[in-house]
């Protein structure tokens, strides 16, 4: 009998939700600004102008800083997954290992093979192969991220397996299910569209801090054109796959959904909060409060997002605590307790069978049985861990809060990005120092957008690690809290050193500016 | 052809890593880092878990005991 102190678990997620901030800084832009590299050499392969190659050069010099200093960050994620979530890397082994495997394997040899193409080829290669070298770069890291994802998603939505009571594991039924689940795919979507934007803002900042030093005009000027453009399109399909990443938590993740709006109360026709007073320091007292104080919402739209129609239902947390009401699939939901003792059933089942057939028993029928009641009851076996149902309801404020950064965010880089189109097409975008300065702080606000969805997407599925299989607190190995503690402390020194030397080496890279080539100068 | 086609491979990456500028500051500091991450952290602080602590072939009774003894 374990007791793992909450000191413990709380240290472990929190080097988790580290390492994975700082790894999540590299990534979306890797992906975005592979975009706007391609785009621009693009350009140049059509016109051949050399503008665009030297332009080209210089979003590849500074994809490669920001490439470099992002390579391997995420494995410590892996280490982790070793040392502090070893039960929940056991559990869910054979259905991570072929997406990290092929993740692996493809980040390898795409990228480190047209990496090299893209930065020592130009003079090596014709013009057509580079452009496909940078194209498929971008590409590479693209379908990286999608096996990531479809590890990530599985977590969410957990599809496509079974559970083996021998080997205590979660084996793959059938891989397109995981790989291929609605849930992966729109995850995908978002995510890569929301890097987009993190990459056009990155050049857009650039540009923003030329145009503020009053240099690199032509650069600055005909990236920004692209960039807002892009970034623009971008922000319209984040807009679409946010709304059906929203309409999938409805059907999945009820309480992940209700936590987002703070919806205490469900029930048909609700309406969107906009904003309210939600207490940013603790948990609302959801089981008597009606709903949050200063509410400010839009009539219908919950229902409408949630469900796609506008009278639709949208259960609240007391609902899904109580359940007994029609869910999304159309059955009947069961209450907290149903779910406790079905889940308390599968691991009583569980821990019969596994001790019947350490002794040896030859009763097949009888092990057949408890099986059969296993597989019956697997979907609820994390409850089975729940003692209090308090412990099912994630943080309200963190993940009211982090969806209200992130939307008001969008929307505001979306307003830039028009703004700054009107201005660069029918205005003098030089003469107006106020839109430059706005451009180059809406780069740190970009980031700060996509780290809060995350919060949201992780915060959300508290306290799940795998949604309704498995708790934070069964996840985690039995090791003291102390040296995760450490850990966490030495990742902060070493994630911020290399931080710093990655902006220091950014910055000297952006001062010093493009190159351009003779028949440019 | 292939030898061809070998030396021209080689010499991409031969003459790239040759004139790097930029990029042997990144090299250098890619390496230190994977050295921390498998010399230091991996070896000293993120041990396999299971590895040390479940006899091996037995991991899955090992998680059982563990996952079985929480409720």
């Amino acid at each position: 009998m374990l007791d793992i102190d909450a000191v413990g678990i709380n240290w472990a997620r929190a080097q988790f939700a580290l390492t994975a901030i700082y790894h999540w800084l590299f990534v979306p832009l890797t992906l975005g600004l592979a975009l706007i590299m391609g785009i621009v050499e693009t350009i140049y392969y059509r016109t051949r102008n050399v503008f665009w190659r030297d332009a080209a050069q210089f979003w590849q010099r500074l994809f490669g800083v920001n490439f470099a200093m992002g390579v391997a960050t995420g494995i410590i994620l892996e280490f982790e997954f070793g040392t502090n979530w070893s039960n929940y890397s056991w559990f869910v082994g054979d259905i991570f290992g072929a997406p990290l495997a092929i993740e692996g394997i493809v980040a390898f040899f795409m990228e480190s093979t047209f990496v090299a193409v893209m930065f020592f080829g130009w003079k090596k290669v014709s013009p057509g192969f580079h452009l496909a070298s940078t194209w498929l770069t971008g590409l590479g890291a693209t379908i990286s991220a999608w096996w990531i994802l479809v590890a990530n998603a599985w977590m969410q939505y957990p599809v496509g397996c079974t559970f083996n009571p021998d080997t205590m594991r979660n084996e793959m039924t059938s891989f397109l299910d995981v790989a291929l689940s609605p849930f992966a795919i729109n995850k995908f979507c978002h995510t890569v569209t929301s890097s987009w934007i993190i990459g056009t803002l990155f050049v857009v900042c650039v540009c923003c801090y030329y145009l503020y030093k009053k240099r690199d005009h032509q650069l600055a000027l005909q990236s920004l054109k692209i960039s807002c453009i892009v970034g623009l399109v971008a922000s319209v399909l984040a807009m679409h796959t946010g709304d059906e990443s929203a309409y999938q938590i409805a059907q999945v993740q009820p309480m992940k959904l209700a936590a987002m709006e703070a919806l205490y109360n469900g029930g048909t026709d609700q309406s969107l909060t906009g904003i309210a007073w939600v207490n940013p320091c603790g948990q609302p007292d959801y089981e008597n409060e009606q709903e949050p104080p200063l509410r400010v919402a839009v009539p219908y739209a919950l229902s409408f997002l949630a469900t796609h129609d506008i009278h639709g239902y949208v259960p609240g947390i007391n609902d899904i605590l109580r359940g007994d009401y029609t869910n999304a699939a159309g059955q009947r939901e069961l209450s907290t307790a149903e779910k406790i003792a079905r889940g308390q059933k599968a691991i009583t089942a569980l821990q019969e069978y596994r001790r019947l057939k350490a002794a040896g028993s030859q009763d097949a029928g009888y092990l057949a049985g408890l099986s059969e009641i296993i597989q019956t009851n697997m979907p609820y076996f994390g409850y089975g861990y729940i003692k209090d149902t308090a412990d099912l309801v994630p943080s309200i404020p963190l993940c009211f809060y982090a969806f209200r950064i992130m939307v008001g965010l969008g929307t505001l880089f979306i307003l830039f990005f028009l703004v700054a189109l009107f201005v660069l097409y029918r205005k003098d975008i030089t003469q107006m120092r106020w839109l430059q300065l706005l451009g180059i702080v809406l780069l740190p606000l970009g980031y700060v957008a996509s780290e809060s969805g995350w919060l949201v997407a992780e915060f959300g599925r508290q306290p799940w690690t795998i949604q309704d299989l498995m708790p934070t607190w069964v996840a985690v190995s039995e090791i003291p809290s102390s040296s995760v503690m450490l850990t966490f402390l030495l990742f902060v020194v070493l994630f911020t050193g290399l931080l710093a030397v990655e902006i220091n080496i950014l910055c000297k890279q952006i001062k010093r500016g493009p190159e351009y080539s003779n028949a440019n100068a | 052809m292939h030898c061809a086609l070998f030396k021209k491979v080689f010499n991409l990456y031969y003459d790239g890593f040759r004139n790097m500028r930029l990029g042997k500051t990144l090299w250098l500091i890619i390496a230190l880092k994977l050295f921390i991450m498998f010399a230091i952290l991996k070896v000293f602080f993120f041990p396999n878990y299971l590895k040390t602590h479940a006899e091996q072939g037995h991991e899955a009774d090992f998680v059982a005991t563990q996952l079985l003894g929480k409720p």
